[in-house]
């Protein structure tokens, strides 16, 4: 049942790190094991403080590295406990085989990880080359927008990942420094409604329940049950597509911000759109609107759900569109495109009326994301809708030329 | 008064408070009802190194994510950057620049061959090392800048001040940044 929404709200001035860390201390997980990474330390500082503070009971883990907090939230989350880390970058690549193990046990942590990009050289900004690099570790993955966006889905990944149709961690995704590190406004819930919203966590198993004791990770070889397990995940990640629906409209009604796969932005009556994660998205709405205002019909889509990828509704929001741009903060050596763009084209392959497609890579390493890029972006679209072809699949936005 | 869209850069050194300067300034427009956004361009920080933040204050959502080019004012909170770096850059005709310096404000229009923004010259590092007893001169400069900007009355930003910083800083501290405020509210020229 919703919870009855409160008319007045106080809007707080927070960076996207601090929007996940008063977004933790509500959530108020049993267990956290952080290990600080740039741009994702302020998070990890935010929770010690908490703890040191004692404004939550969580246990926290003071790890030495990210391959053993994702190692210790999988020991707390198999003793069922309600777990939580964060990282960025170096970080998530150093737990990978990790990410695997949490997925593969069914264990629902939750995960901030501030996108940064991957060595070398090294770099500390945004980009998402870091969690698309872990897109089939079987974690659900949701980007956010802003600050407001990352408060948001921390709360709402605590009730995905622990449904009993989904029981899969969750990663939810905010831009390094261009989110991060911004402050801006948002407006946050009141402690007892977060606590309400996320209700006490029930595990189904737990290894400290030794009145119905369980094996937990061991061997299952050439005759055991390995293919049938993935299978469970691959449809445990089908049923987290309704639940992400379910939860995104729950929170909703809760704080008058409605969630779903993505957000569509003037796609009603667009003939060319682009499809893009994160904050760019907010920029790209802007330019969008200065579109309009000239009387171009263009659109956007803003994913939110990258795992489960929203194929089937993705391709639907966009049927009437001649021509996608698909923006990557990420690139795939050898992919003829960026990661993004090849499962948006993809989706779009069995469309009715299947729209082209182009690839456009962009702010790797932090590198600004403009206005001017976007508009460039929609410049090459008219240019295929016009002629029905596309002559450049992958382009670059912002690269320096020379 | 916020009534569009205001785009403010500010240049300074690391350990100025550039930083600080530019979320306070959010903070308290935002505590006035408008929407807000402060972030400052990350490296490898140094002190002394040139720095730049930013800050957009408007009256609707703000949906920018990039540094800004085009400021409608530039604060320099280090008179040394005025050789060094081109602060003016992309600065708006109709403009401001406020500056920290001992110079007048003539002499900063001269020295960086400006024709339209208003200029604005206050000395912030020796109101500060006054009132406070260090140069750290972003209090003064927001103080100086409500001034020759109406974005918010003194008091608004004071009030804020001591809401922020009460629990965190010594009466002595609090009181000193409060006196530099209104000091460089009152002492920044345009002559």
């Amino acid at each position: 049942m919703p919870i009855q929404t409160k008319v007045e709200r106080r809007v707080s001035a927070v960076t996207g790190n601090q929007a996940l860390s008063r977004a933790v201390r509500q959530i108020d997980p049993d267990v956290a094991a952080v290990y600080p990474i740039t741009p994702q330390t302020d998070v990890a500082e935010g929770l010690a403080t908490f703890v040191a503070d004692g404004m939550i009971n969580t246990v926290l883990v003071p790890v030495e590295s990210e391959h053993s907090a994702m190692s210790a939230c999988i020991g707390a989350a198999a003793a069922g406990a309600r777990a939580f880390t964060a990282t960025s970058s170096q970080g998530l690549a150093y737990m990978f085989e990790v990410l695997y193990v949490a997925a593969g046990l069914r264990l629902p942590i939750v995960m901030a990880n501030v996108n940064r990009s991957l060595s070398a050289p090294i770099n500390i900004h945004c980009d998402h080359s870091d969690s698309f690099g872990a897109r089939d570790s079987g974690w659900v993955q949701l980007y956010s927008e802003n600050a407001q966006q990352a408060y948001d889905n921390l709360i709402q990944a605590v009730r995905i990942a622990e449904h009993s149709k989904v029981l899969l961690p969750v990663m939810v995704n905010v831009d390094g420094f261009i989110v991060s590190h911004a402050a801006e406004s948002a407006v946050l819930l009141d402690d007892e409604e977060v606590r309400q919203f996320i209700g006490e966590y029930t595990p189904r198993f737990s290894l400290l329940d030794v009145d119905h004791p369980i094996t937990v990770g061991p061997f299952d070889g050439l005759h055991g049950y390995f293919f049938e397990f993935k299978a469970a995940q691959v449809e445990a990640m089908a049923n987290a597509k309704q639940v992400i629906l379910d939860v995104g409209k729950e929170y909703g009604a809760l704080s008058g911000r409605t969630y779903g796969f993505f957000e569509e932005y003037g796609l009603d009556d667009a003939d060319t759109a682009i499809v893009v994660v994160g904050s760019a998205a907010a920029t790209c709405s802007s330019v969008v609107d200065e579109m309009r205002a000239q009387g171009m019909p263009v659109g956007l889509l803003k994913l939110r759900s990258f795992r489960p990828f929203p194929a089937e509704e993705l391709a639907d929001a966009l049927k009437y569109v001649k021509a996608v741009g698909v923006l990557d903060r990420a690139v795939s050596p050898g992919l003829a495109g960026g990661p993004l763009f090849a499962e948006v084209k993809s989706a779009l392959f069995d469309a009715d009326a299947r729209p082209k497609v182009a690839s456009f890579v962009y702010g790797l390493g932090g590198r600004e994301f403009r206005p001017e890029h976007a508009r460039e972006a929609f410049a090459s679209l008219f240019e295929i809708k016009k002629t029905g072809y596309v002559n450049d699949l992958v382009s670059y936005l912002g690269i320096r030329k020379g | 008064m916020v009534d569009k869209m205001v785009e403010i850069r500010w240049h300074g050194r690391g350990g100025q408070g550039a930083a600080t300067a530019g979320r306070l300034l959010a903070e308290a427009t935002l505590e006035r009802g408008f929407y807000a956004q402060a972030f400052a361009e990350f490296g490898p920080e140094r002190r002394g190194a040139p720095v730049q933040a930013y800050v957009r204050l408007s009256p609707k959502v703000i949906r920018a994510y990039y540094g800004i080019t085009n400021p409608d004012i530039v604060v320099v909170l280090d008179p040394t950057l005025l050789s060094a770096v081109n602060v003016a850059q992309g600065l708006a005709a109709n403009g401001t620049i406020l500056v920290n310096t001992r110079l007048s404000a003539q002499l900063v229009r001269e020295k960086l061959g400006l024709e339209g923004p208003e200029v604005f010259a206050v000395d912030a590092s020796g109101i500060a090392q006054q009132c406070i007893g260090v140069a750290i001169p972003n209090t003064a400069m927001i103080g100086a800048l409500v001034k020759v900007k109406k974005l918010l009355e003194l008091e608004d930003i004071l009030d804020y001040y001591c809401e922020a910083f009460s629990s965190r800083y010594s009466q002595r501290m609090l009181e000193g940044n409060l006196n530099a405020m209104r000091r460089a509210h009152g002492e920044v020229r345009s002559q």
